[in-house]
């Protein structure tokens, strides 16, 4: 080696495999990074459209509102009013778009009450808890409690 | 859900009560603080022209690039898919500072770290590409990257660029361990961790740990190769360490006091968590055994005339002490952290699992790995004056 690179030719090629290794990252980052990554957010803006593309699995409230008004009734005032019916129905579109041909399976309370009301040391106070086997001896809680109005009066 | 319980005491939040930071992340500023230690020691030779630490200089840089190499791993251990640390450089974060890690530590372990250690050691590997055969000699000319010019000019450049690189590496080294305190200290949820002196404290302790460490490390080489120890050196050392140590314990009791002062609305819970669940690894490990106690021995050495043989059983001593108060301190910070309730009004435990992902047994080995990487490093590159054949004593 000759001229000015006489005693650096070996900072030059480090300075090579630096450039190298700069490269090839920015190349496997090409290939890598989605294309629309960055677009809206720190996400690849084709999930969006991917999520649009999935179908629909919850009806919404107000459709089964629409047919169920004995259920509308039976829940004014009471401490599940404001619960939403596919909290404990699950997803019901397909229900709701066929609905005499799709019949969804009734609840079974004694899954779906304890889920919240076993007693459990880190819910507040005021919420309604209880220690369902002493409670009901094991009964099913709908013996004496009504899902949409639980209150007995 | 009995048995988490039995764990609390008082009123835990629910997402309070198990500990989602065990020993790997402990472990992990840890081992840090021994990289920008290690190479803060390292620069007092270069940058300050220390010459009585100089037979230090070579084994501080490869005990950071050891412990460099490891720092990483606590991290993917405890986070799981580590194919996916990649996307961390690909689609970089900029508003996480955790995120932003990825580029500190690529900087610091490229730019930094290899290239000062490739261009002081670029004689010697040379030296060795033209004395080896076989297998070696290709890794040595790789090494070398095929160029064998080490003409007093090409070596001046490199000691020139090497001293640049250090001076740049200085700050690296700040900004690589001041991150990780940064990154508790910004916590502001956290009144343990919320502190703008957290990144100063851990700087001043990772550099406490460097120093320490280089010294065992020194001691040990030494006895294992059967050679007087320079003591010059050693007392040197010993001396950088217990100013470091001063002002790291000054920063850290201004810390305390500061709490005690402001008092505010934690002070209570957190006061009683040190005087209860965390006395033995905070007051009895951390500031008696593994701060007064070295403080004092490094301090009678300064004030006292001694015995080579007291000074170098005090140096070892001390070390091993200020190393166990160092890890004593981020096993402090990042598990006390999490031991109360942000209601004040409860307290956890932290349980350590044995062979689990995040367990002892991962921990103990990802504190042994470094050291397997280091001997390989040492055999690799001896930090040492090597005989050579036909060319005599070089390096």
């Amino acid at each position: 080696m000759s001229g000015w690179l006489k005693d650096k030719g070996h900072l030059a090629r480090m300075a090579g495999l630096f450039a190298f290794g700069i490269t090839a990252f920015l190349v496997f980052r090409w290939v890598m990074v989605p294309p629309g990554f960055g677009l809206y957010g720190h996400y690849r803006a084709g999930a969006l459209d991917d999520a649009r593309a999935r179908p629909l699995q919850y009806a919404g409230r107000a459709e089964c509102e629409g047919c169920h008004t004995d259920i509308v009734e039976a829940r004014q005032g009471s401490r599940h009013a404001r619960i939403g019916c596919e909290a404990c129905h699950g997803p019901l579109i397909k229900h709701a778009q066929a609905p005499t041909e799709i019949k969804p399976t009734r609840p079974d309370g004694r899954v779906l009450c304890v889920r919240c009301h076993e007693t459990n040391p880190w819910k507040p106070k005021g919420f309604p808890q209880v220690k369902v086997a002493d409670h009901s001896d094991n009964g099913p809680c709908t013996a004496c409690h009504k899902a949409h109005a639980p209150k007995i009066s | 859900m009995e048995s988490v319980l039995q764990s609390v005491q008082g009123f835990m939040y629910p997402n309070e009560v198990e500990l989602q930071w065990g020993i790997l992340i402990v472990l992990y500023p840890f081992t840090t603080g021994l990289v920008a230690g290690a190479f803060i020691l390292a620069s007092l030779e270069r940058v300050f022209n220390v010459e009585a630490v100089k037979p230090t200089y070579r084994l501080a840089l490869l005990t950071a690039l050891a412990f460099l190499l490891v720092a990483p791993l606590p991290l993917q251990l405890h986070l799981g898919h580590p194919e996916r640390s990649l996307e961390m450089y690909l689609t970089p974060h900029t508003e996480s500072a955790m995120a932003m890690f990825g580029f500190v530590y690529l900087w610091y372990l490229m730019v930094v770290l290899v290239l000062e250690i490739w261009l002081d050691y670029r004689k010697d590997i040379v030296l060795m590409w033209r004395d080896s055969s076989g297998p070696t000699r290709w890794l040595y000319g790789a090494m070398a990257l095929w160029s064998d010019n080490i003409s007093p000019a090409s070596l001046a450049l490199d000691d020139r660029i090497g001293r640049a690189l250090t001076v740049i590496g200085i700050p690296s080294a700040f900004l690589l361990h001041g991150y990780v305190g940064f990154i508790f200290g910004s916590v502001k949820a956290n009144p343990w961790w919320s502190t703008p002196l957290m990144p100063i404290v851990f700087l001043f302790s990772a550099i406490v740990s460097g120093i320490a460490a280089v010294m065992l490390v020194y001691m040990v080489t030494a006895w294992w190769r059967e050679r007087a120890f320079d003591m010059g050196c050693l007392d040197t050392v010993a001396r950088y360490l217990f100013y470091a140590f001063l002002i790291d314990f000054s920063l850290e009791m201004l810390d305390l006091i500061h709490r005690i002062y402001e008092a505010d609305e934690s002070f209570r819970a957190l006061d009683f968590m040190v005087h209860t669940r965390l006395y033995t690894s905070q007051v009895l490990v951390q500031i008696l055994a593994g701060t007064i106690v070295p403080l004092g021995m490094l301090g009678l050495t300064q004030l006292v005339q001694m015995s080579e043989k007291a000074r170098r059983r005090i140096y070892a001593m001390a070390g091993v002490l200020t190393l166990i108060g160092v890890f004593a301190m981020r096993w402090n910070v990042v598990i006390g952290g999490q031991l109360f309730s942000k209601s004040f009004l409860g307290y956890t435990s932290y349980k350590m699992n044995f062979a689990t992902r995040e367990g002892l047994l991962p921990a103990i080995l990802l504190l042994i790995l470094p050291f397997v990487i280091l001997a390989v490093l040492i055999r690799l590159l001896p930090p040492w004056k090597v005989q050579r054949r036909g060319a005599g004593v070089s390096g």
